[in-house]
């Protein structure tokens, strides 16, 4: 580590003070709000599905759900190995500062995970649960008894019920997603000494962002899995999330726009160091990769493609190619947030560097790990719960 | 604590009695005090460097510069009685003692680092053999032992003043009424409890 500060001193730019050389919150705090994001977009997406009874999306309803799962449950394993004492963790559940935005991490996270996802998803497959109960053999069926917790009651009055408290969960769940990511935005919009993170928009930016990666995200999940069950993609389905994922860059891009003009025009103090910041550190992941690459070039791919008949294999075609560049885009937005906002000094004299480690615990592979997993989890989830209705109309 | 920026040499000898005070480590990236140099040029510009901390001094000025004016700030934590970093920590290992002190508890802290991107001015690192936030104490061992802080203790010209606020008879008071005082960013509403005398406007 040492070694690396010493190779960052030669690449200060003006003044910094001295104990800012470390960069202190690196590659695995970009992921941690990136993966929050999506969890929240994917259960955004689901709750549309639901609340307002969006036929088209239907197919993505439980794909959406077991998506925002499966990275949620991977979602406080960047925080942890970031730590300097991740053995002192539960310290933020058992003895938390109620003051400190960052212990509130805890309560959001179990009570989206067990009161949110976990319980609307049991709702949801309880009726696939006793059937595959019955149906199953050996270890399997007892396997899906237990996850059934005993309620086995197929009659017309349960499954009403189970109907209704998916809705009501949806209607507790949205709000609950908001809070869950909005939350993380405040996490950095509330330290008032970072001109960069500072902003009362940031909650809400972050919010929007996250919708257009969740939305990205399942465009891609849904396809993919489709392709590789070999089954036709439906295409009134993605062309509604096209519509999604349109408006919710449009809507992402005036917000981010309304930021940059708000910043530029009242052009304060930090003004200077930030456009020095932005044109020579950031250029390439903010300008290129966040706003040309991430946000312009998919919302031109999908305009084009909604206004001249675009036969549908190449209609498939863009918009997978919109998701790919959009989740790029968003990674790149939280980085640029995140690392963006220590790489200029807090005396606005100077900027610093950021050196990814490749290997190590806060190094790339580590994160590129913690990208994998989920996408394993989900695997595994979809063997487990299979999202697909016509299995179950089969069955029963 | 009262810094007389008009006496400051910037002879280093505060960061380095600190550092040994403190068992603060000893690379050019930890500091709970250092010593940075202004200097103003004619045209209006403002430098600033801090090598080392300040802890070996600084060079004589060159006539590299067109110098309008020049001076030494000594910093270090604020102490404020507003202070962002205990407000973000989320296990509450970094507090504010009774008598105004703002200190860690490295057995509690997780490392998080919260409060290190919430303090303003860069008091803040992480103890790379502790792994938890450091930084100044004003020295709360001596204090307990009715001594001065080390940093105070150690300055040849006497910049430093250390007293409690409010006291009468505390040399902190009697500084507090003879000079002009100026804090570091008082737009933040922190409360800097170190409080400086003759301190130029550019200074941040
Ligand atoms: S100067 Fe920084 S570390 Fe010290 S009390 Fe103020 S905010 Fe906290
Ligand atoms: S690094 Fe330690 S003292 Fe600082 S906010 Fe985190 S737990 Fe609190």
């Amino acid at each position: 580590m040492l070694e690396q500060l010493e190779r960052n001193l030669s690449q200060i730019v003006g003044y910094i003070y001295p104990n800012e050389i470390e960069l202190h919150w690196g590659i695995l705090i970009v992921v941690y709000p990136y993966i929050t994001g999506l969890v929240a977009g994917a259960f955004i997406l689901a709750s549309l599905e639901r609340v307002f009874n969006v036929k088209e999306i239907m197919p993505t309803y439980r794909l959406s759900l077991l998506t925002a799962l499966s990275f949620l449950l991977i979602a406080p394993l960047p925080l942890l190995l970031h730590l300097g004492h991740p053995e002192r963790f539960y310290e933020i559940m058992i003895t938390p500062h109620l003051e400190s935005a960052m212990a509130m991490f805890g309560f959001v996270y179990i009570w989206y995970l067990m009161m949110v996802l976990i319980l609307e998803i049991w709702f949801e497959y309880r009726q696939d649960l006793v059937v595959l109960a019955r149906e199953g053999s050996g270890l399997k069926k007892y396997f899906y008894y237990l996850l059934t917790l005993g309620s086995l009651d197929l009659s017309e009055k349960s499954l009403r019920f189970d109907k209704k408290a998916v809705g009501f969960i949806t209607i507790l769940g949205i709000p609950s997603a908001f809070i869950l990511h909005g939350y993380v935005g405040f996490l950095f919009g509330s330290i008032k000494a970072n001109p960069w993170w500072s902003s009362v928009l940031m909650p809400i930016v972050f919010l929007f962002s996250a919708i257009v990666s969740g939305i990205a995200l399942m465009v891609l999940v849904y396809g993919i899995s489709t392709l590789l069950r070999g089954k036709s993609i439906n295409m009134p389905c993605m062309d509604k999330l096209a519509t999604y994922l349109l408006n919710a860059l449009i809507i992402d891009l005036s917000l981010e726009t309304l930021d940059f003009i708000h910043r530029v025009y009242e052009s304060v103090e930090s003004i200077h160091i930030m456009g020095q910041m932005i044109s020579q550190k950031l250029f390439i992941s903010l300008i290129v990769v966040q706003l040309m690459l991430g946000t312009l070039l998919p919302i031109v791919l999908i305009v084009v493609t909604k206004t001249f008949s675009v036969p549908a294999e190449l209609r498939r075609l863009v918009y997978f190619m919109a998701a790919i560049f959009v989740q790029i885009g968003i990674f790149s937005t939280r980085w640029n947030v995140v690392i963006g906002g220590q790489l200029f000094s807090k005396s606005l004299r100077g900027l610093t560097n950021y050196k990814m480690e490749l290997l190590g615990v806060e190094g790339l592979l580590i994160s590129i790990g913690l990208l994998v997993l989920p996408v394993i989890i989900l695997i595994v989830m979809i063997k487990i719960l299979p999202p697909w209705k016509e299995h179950i109309g089969a069955a029963s | 604590m009262g810094i007389l920026v008009n006496k400051c040499i910037g002879c280093g000898r505060c960061v380095s009695g600190c550092k040994k005070e403190n068992s603060v480590p000893k690379d050019p990236f930890f500091f709970r005090t250092w010593v940075e140099r202004y200097i103003i040029t004619t045209d209006g510009s403002v430098i600033v460097y801090s090598p080392n901390g300040g802890i070996d001094g600084f060079d004589e000025l060159t006539e590299k510069y067109s110098l309008l004016r020049s001076f030494f700030i000594p910093k270090l934590c604020n102490h404020c009685s507003n202070p962002p970093c205990v407000q973000v920590c989320p296990v509450g290992a970094t507090f504010s003692t009774k008598d105004g002190v703002v200190l860690v508890d490295k057995d509690y802290c997780i490392g998080c680092r919260y409060c290190i991107q919430a303090c303003p001015y860069g008091a803040r690192f992480l103890n790379p053999e502790t792994k938890t936030a450091d930084k100044c104490t004003f020295c709360y061992h001596r204090l307990a032992k009715g001594m001065l802080p080390a940093c105070v203790e150690v300055c040849p010209t006497k910049a430093r003043v250390f007293g409690q606020i409010g006291l009468r008879s505390s040399p902190l008071t009697r500084f507090l009424r003879f000079n002009a005082i100026q804090v570091l960013k008082p737009d933040l509403n922190t409360g800097p409890r170190v409080f400086y005398a003759n301190l130029d406007g550019v200074v941040n």
